[in-house]
């Protein structure tokens, strides 16, 4: 299972950062978003993956006995998916503003605050 | 005591929910807006003397015991940033009374200031790094929103870069801290200072500490990672700008001095300091020479905050107690100088009529009093004496030669020169030559002559109160330096700031 998940976090790392590269402005979402999965897997999967135990004391014990699965992992992929998701439909709106007022979704043509006036390049 | 550390939070959010209550009421938007940032002053004053007295305050919330809760801690760098960030945010609510549009203040803009004050304040208050993580996100779409609120083209343009780069780091923040909690199994701040010496692994853990290298790099705009600040900060309104100017950059940096002295402190750590040299030499240098290109006003302040960045960075890498303590005072000089640079950025448009240094000029011969009101900062931020830039760089590299950085105490001088250099330009072509477009030149004025006398006041006070920040700073060193030590002391003695967290109560 680690295995796997392992695999599966490098690929979406892998496809976000490409993607992340790309002039398209939509294809840079998507690598956001492929990333901040990619990072909430990785969370899950770092905090070790158990299987089948209870993350809270039995009725009548003191205190969690291992193997206990940890839930704390899982709390913080749980704020981290409400943060991105909200951050995430802000850059969606963003974006397609920009699109709308510049008239065009290619990042390269978008560099009119880094030059100087009257500058070629 | 301990309960006002959780203040600093509550009191901009309590506004900011009342402001939005009152949907475009904006007088009392301004109003509560005032009434929060004086009420933050106060706080941190009260919290700056209660850290002095009974030591580091700490607060666990909601009760649960650390490291199981979330620690809310107020150590002197705490209490120091956060009345800073209360100054900023007072003569940036009273700065925008004058210059935001109505249209602005209707959309919330108000209560965005107030949230991103908080997202601020939490960042330098609590004691839990993925809390940590929560805080900066505050801040950030608060940031983000502020930047593009009104949507004119280059602000969105601007905007696009902000948000992608800072969305980046913040995943990779959310990685390190995923890594390192699989490792420590703790993310409270003092739990991991006392874990992290014991811990197997060490290149995993060289990998997470330079994963937060990089994402507070980007944050705070170290040289390969800065691009997204001169594309984006000149673009909002002034009032704005200088916020950010003054303090977002500076969470970065707080958070890099917090978490590379308080939680990464072990003995393999040395090679992170020799990176961090490194960044803040090529810092130094690229921020002050894409100033010394730029003719706008704005960003060629932009820039200046880069360069700046680099001192601050230098400092926390020799990490002696007179570095941190020179880096601390660093950081608060360059906040006060850099937000009064970019206020005066504003009132030189109204004077003027342009940022364009090129357009304009013939200042001083109209307003003798508003040139020598940009000299004061200008001076300050290039070290010129008696004024608090010129201690803040004398300690600094006092703090290098002690520690044998001969090079990188040559570059940060050479960089004060054309630290100097960039402020002269200004002046010179802002205030001293003739202006170029001839005429009339008082009606290129018409901006700032239509201002009522409330409106002048409103956006010469903060310069006023800033520049005398930087001017009673430099006089009276002493007692100012005299608190940053304190705060470098409590930073290399971790044992008191662990201390205060598990075993403060509530």
């Amino acid at each position: 299972m680690t295995f796997l998940l392992a695999v599966i976090i490098g690929v979406l790392y892998a496809a976000g950062t490409y993607l992340i590269l790309r002039r398209s402005m939509v294809k840079v979402i998507f690598g956001l978003i492929f990333l901040g999965h990619a990072v909430n897997l990785m969370i899950f999967t770092v905090g070790r993956l158990t299987k089948g135990v209870p993350a809270f004391v039995k009725d009548g014990f003191y205190g969690l006995a291992e193997p206990y699965a940890d839930p704390l992992p899982q709390a913080l992929i749980l704020t981290a998916i409400v943060i991105g998701f909200g951050v995430q439909a802000f850059t969606i709106v963003l974006f397609k503003r920009t699109y709308q007022t510049l008239g065009t979704e290619d990042l390269d043509e978008m560099r009119s605050t880094d030059q100087l006036p009257g500058g070629k390049s | 005591m301990n309960r006002i550390v959780m203040l600093p939070v509550l009191v901009p959010f309590a506004s900011a929910v009342l402001m939005m209550l009152v949907h475009r009421k904006v007088v009392i938007h301004r109003f509560l807006s005032l009434v929060s940032t004086l009420l933050l002053c106060a706080v941190s004053v009260v919290m700056m003397n209660g850290v002095l007295r009974e030591g580091i305050l700490s607060l666990q919330v909601g009760g649960w015991q650390a490291p199981f809760g979330i620690s809310m801690v107020a150590d002197m760098l705490s209490a120091v940033m956060l009345s800073a960030s209360a100054l900023i945010g007072l003569t940036s609510v009273l700065y925008s009374m004058a210059t935001i549009d109505r249209d602005r203040e209707e959309y919330f803009y108000y209560p965005l200031v107030q949230l991103l004050l908080m997202g601020i304040n939490g960042a330098f208050l609590t004691g839990d790094i993925f809390n940590l993580y929560v805080w900066f996100e505050v801040m950030l779409i608060s940031s983000f929103v502020l930047l593009v609120l009104g949507g004119r083209p280059e602000q969105l343009e601007g905007a696009i870069k902000y948000v992608t780069l800072n969305l980046l780091s913040s995943a990779i923040f959310l990685a390190a801290v995923g890594i390192l909690y699989g490792m420590a199994g703790t993310l409270n701040m003092a739990d991991l200072a006392l874990r992290i010496p014991m811990l197997d692994h060490r290149e995993l853990l060289s990998v997470v500490g330079v994963l937060f290298m990089i994402t507070f790099g980007v944050k705070a705009a170290v040289f390969p990672l800065f691009f997204w600040l001169p594309a984006a900060y000149h673009t909002p309104p002034v009032a704005v700008s200088a916020l950010f100017a003054g303090l977002l950059t500076k969470v970065g940096v707080y958070a890099l001095m917090r978490v590379f002295t308080t939680v990464f402190c072990y003995e393999d750590a040395a090679f992170i300091h020799q990176v961090l040299l490194w960044i803040a030499g090529f810092t130094m240098v690229t921020g002050v020479l894409g100033a010394v290109a730029q003719y706008d006003v704005r960003k060629l302040l932009s820039f200046h905050i880069i360069s700046q960045i680099g001192y601050m960075i230098f400092a926390l890498a020799i990490q002696s107690p007179l570095a941190l303590a020179g880096g601390l005072f660093y950081m608060l000089h360059n906040i006060a100088a850099k937000t009064g640079l970019f206020y005066m950025s504003g009132v030189i448009k109204r004077l003027s009529g342009s940022y364009q240094l090129r357009d304009i000029g013939g200042l001083y011969r109209l307003y003798p009093f508003l040139g020598l009101l940009f000299l004061v900062p200008a001076l300050g931020l290039a070290g010129i004496p008696p004024l608090s830039g010129f201690w803040a760089k004398l300690v600094v590299l006092k703090a290098g030669i002690e520690d044998g950085q001969w090079v990188l105490v040559g570059v940060a001088l050479c960089v004060s020169m054309l630290t100097l250099f960039s402020m002269i330009k200004i002046w010179n072509e802002a205030f001293w030559k003739d202006d170029p477009r001839g005429g009339d030149v008082r009606s290129y004025a018409w901006e700032y002559d239509a201002l009522p006398l409330s409106g002048r006041v409103s956006i010469l006070l903060p310069v006023v109160i800033l520049g005398l920040v930087t001017i009673v700073s430099g006089l009276w060193f002493e007692p100012f330096f005299g608190l940053m030590e304190h705060a470098a002391w409590e930073l290399l003695d971790r044992g008191a700031y662990i201390e205060a967290v598990k075993g403060g109560g509530v």
